[in-house]
């Protein structure tokens, strides 16, 4: 049995203040929304506001470590055992399968990973940034943007991208649970290591 | 050196602490600074030895060297009772109007004309007296308090011992003319109290924002006008110039976009808040942001009549005249010792610690005229109307008062109704209880039409809420509106995050939740007994 390095140290800085970021957005997002009550409005607001804040820098620091370390080559869309991924959620985990896919520091994320965060990355987060800007900026819309676009249909704009990432956020942490044991995938987001077996 | 460093900044961090608590300190400790004293000692002039018979003379002596000051307050609505609206065209003013409380002052002097600012305007289909010396001096100017224009006497103080109120037993004194004219000063909060705290017939009853707590309110009341605070006197913001009064309720700045008013280059007028705080008073950017639909009094006046005086919020002239079995005018008070039924005036309902309401405002307050048709077919029906609308940049969001009530109207007409409620004379309400006699008599004293017969109408009429503003931190919190059971609910016009939203984007996105965390569990569960099976 050997141990190798899958997820480097800042890219799991990177996971856990981002995951830490989204939750506390999204509970002061829904705090704002109306949801939850448990804080007051202003203060889910200075908190959103300022995690929102935390969040846009991070991903600054992530995407220029993407683009100079070519780590974004991780998130290029394949077929290439995309099925064989999803038969094995839906068939093999039941029937004790091994899961088809094995992470390589080269190849960290499977076929459906790859989609997910994908569809993350350039879909729902840029809509997130782009309509929370907009939000936080209302006030200092100019005339033209004004005259186009309304207060309320950016709100309900990012509050639907909000919906959409507390779906990806309840299925990216279930499927965390989808390894051999139930921690095997969550081990190396902590340690960075991935112990590597035989194929049994 | 990171050691000395280190220590240097402890000790810098100590000093900028204590430095931080001292410049707070004094911050706070910023209060009303006295007043210079003025340049002329009133008690040494001659002409003010008296002795005094009467209030006119005390003017004649003051008119000795303020020559210009008799013509320049008959230049203004304190006198001539007439404003005429810039926007609406309209005709307004104490002598115009009809309002929700007493109905209109034409009908009911002297007791309405006791708030005149001069002596003797008994019939007000004339215009007021032109004597020189009719202008009242001393309801403005008067530092001793004793001076006290009596109700019933068209603007005079008691020349003899009086009786008031009357049945009470108590004696009011004439006032000491020559201590008073000794003794004038530039207008306090008790002296534009005297008229303004008592509108609607007593302390508090129509504005609720403005009454008797006022005169020495403490801080979480008023914290301009408190003593312990900046201890402003109303002209400190209603500035004056030759007697006119800026600030007025016909014609408000729903929205100053002057800002600072820096002398010679804005409007000579303090009586908005942005006059002295400006257009970004707060230090929290979202906060400004607000400003360009809020007026600053929604959120810095949470609620009014909170100085222990009650406000009038529902009147109900139709059951006025109800008598005892023996006859007698009936007196019933409600549990908090305010008066719920008068025979002379109907029912009523008092609040303190009111929460106002909101409306849109654009600053025009438009009057429903006695001349003017009622859709009596939609009750309750205004009296006034503030106008403004969410899409207009001039308009925001304001608090006000809505007082309630019912009064006559004419059912042929259509028409609200002048009332003669007050006179020693056989027609007036509260000398026979008759609405017939009151009603016929104010249409012959005033000229206005009458069909004789007349009905009760629902009415609402809406009171600008500005004053009684509390200490910042008091101010409402985000949650007062941006919550579903909001303050604004129902305002419409604006998308506000917390108390608006879209049901259908709510329903489709948790039932996408939803559908994700069943779908996750069923797979959990099918995990589990899979590998349960698997195991045995």
């Amino acid at each position: 049995m050997s141990r190798v390095m899958i997820f480097k140290r800042f890219e799991r800085f990177w996971h856990w203040a981002q995951a830490l970021l989204i939750f506390v957005l999204l509970y002061t997002g829904f705090t704002i929304h109306g949801t939850l009550t448990t804080l007051e409005f202003g203060t889910a607001v200075e908190v959103h506001t300022l995690a929102a804040w935390a969040l846009i820098v991070l991903w600054l620091f992530a995407i220029f470590w993407h683009v100079t370390t070519g780590e974004w080559r991780q998130y290029i869309p394949t077929r290439n055992g995309l099925f064989a991924v999803m038969h094995y959620y839906v068939v093999g985990t039941f029937t004790g399968a091994p899961h088809p896919y094995r992470k390589t520091s080269q190849a960290k994320h499977n076929p459906l990973q790859r989609l997910a965060y994908l569809f993350f990355k350039l879909v729902i987060s840029p809509v997130i940034w782009a309509s929370g800007l907009l939000y936080l900026f209302y006030n200092d819309w100019p005339g033209v943007l004004a005259g186009a676009l309304s207060l309320e249909a950016v709100a309900l704009v990012h509050t639907g991208a909000a919906f959409a990432m507390l779906v990806l956020v309840i299925a990216h942490v279930y499927m965390a649970t989808l390894g051999k044991t139930v921690t095997s995938h969550i081990k190396p987001m902590i340690t960075g290591y991935e112990d590597l077996e035989e194929r049994h | 050196m990171g050691r000395i460093s280190r220590r240097l900044s402890t000790r810098s961090i100590v000093f900028l602490t204590f430095f931080g608590v001292i410049t707070v300190s004094l911050v706070q400790s910023v209060n009303a600074v006295q007043q210079p004293s003025p340049t002329a000692d009133h008690s040494k002039f001659k002409v003010l030895q008296g002795p005094f018979e009467r209030a006119e003379d005390v003017t004649t002596a003051c008119l000795e060297c303020h020559t210009e000051a008799g013509e320049q307050i008959r230049g203004t609505t304190h006198w001539s009772w007439v404003y005429k609206h810039q926007e609406t065209g309209q005709t307004l003013g104490k002598s115009q109007v009809i309002n929700s409380f007493c109905g209109m002052a034409v009908t009911n002097e002297p007791r309405c004309t006791s708030c005149h600012v001069g002596y003797g305007w008994e019939d007000m289909k004339q215009p007021p007296p032109t004597a020189d010396n009719a202008v009242d001096c001393l309801v403005c100017h008067d530092t001793t308090g004793g001076y006290w224009k009596f109700p019933t006497l068209a603007g005079h103080p008691s020349y003899i011992p009086r009786e008031w109120p009357k049945g009470s037993g108590k004696m009011v004194q004439p006032p000491d003319l020559e201590h008073i004219a000794q003794n004038v000063g530039s207008s306090g909060r008790a002296n534009c109290g005297s008229c303004h705290f008592y509108g609607g017939g007593g302390d508090g009853v129509k504005h609720g924002d403005l009454d008797s707590s006022l005169v020495n309110p403490p801080k979480e009341l008023d914290v301009h006008m408190s003593p312990d605070g900046l201890n402003f006197s109303c002209s400190d913001c209603h500035t004056t110039g030759g007697h006119a009064v800026t600030g007025s309720r016909y014609q408000m700045t729903a929205k100053d976009q002057l800002g600072i008013d820096v002398p010679g280059h804005t409007d000579f007028t303090r009586a908005s808040c942005e006059s002295c705080h400006g257009l970004q008073p707060h230090q929290a950017q979202k906060l400004n942001d607000h400003i360009d639909k809020l007026a600053c009094q929604t959120c810095h006046v949470p609620a009014f009549a909170r100085g222990g005086v009650p406000t009038k919020t529902w009147w109900d002239w139709s059951t006025a005249g109800r008598l005892d079995e023996g006859g007698k005018p009936l007196e019933i008070m409600d549990e908090h010792g305010h008066p719920s039924y008068l025979s002379e005036k109907g029912d009523f309902r008092h609040g303190e610690n009111v929460i106002p309401e909101y409306a849109w405002f654009d600053g025009t307050v438009k009057y429903t005229m006695v001349e003017d048709a009622l859709d009596i077919d939609h009750p309750p029906v205004a009296v006034n109307r503030v106008e403004g609308h969410p899409d207009d940049p001039g308009s925001r969001i304001w608090p006000f008062k809505v007082m309630r009530g019912k009064q006559p109207f004419d059912l042929q007409h259509q028409t609200l109704l002048a009332t003669h409620v007050f006179g020693a004379d056989d027609t007036s309400l509260w000398s026979n209880y008759s609405w017939e006699k009151a009603l016929q008599a104010a249409s012959e004293m005033s000229g206005m039409p009458y069909s004789g017969e007349f009905d009760f109408i629902e009415t609402t009429m809406h009171w600008p809420i500005t004053h009684m503003v509390p200490p910042a931190d008091q101010a409402l919190d985000c949650g007062s509106c941006h919550q579903a059971d909001s303050r604004l609910a129902g305002l419409g016009g604006i998308y506000m995050p917390g108390h608006d939203r879209s049901v259908w984007l709510d329903r489709i996105g948790w039932l996408l939740v939803a559908a994700a965390l069943f779908g996750v569990l069923v797979h959990a569960a099918a995990r589990i007994v899979v590998s349960r099976r698997r195991g045995q």
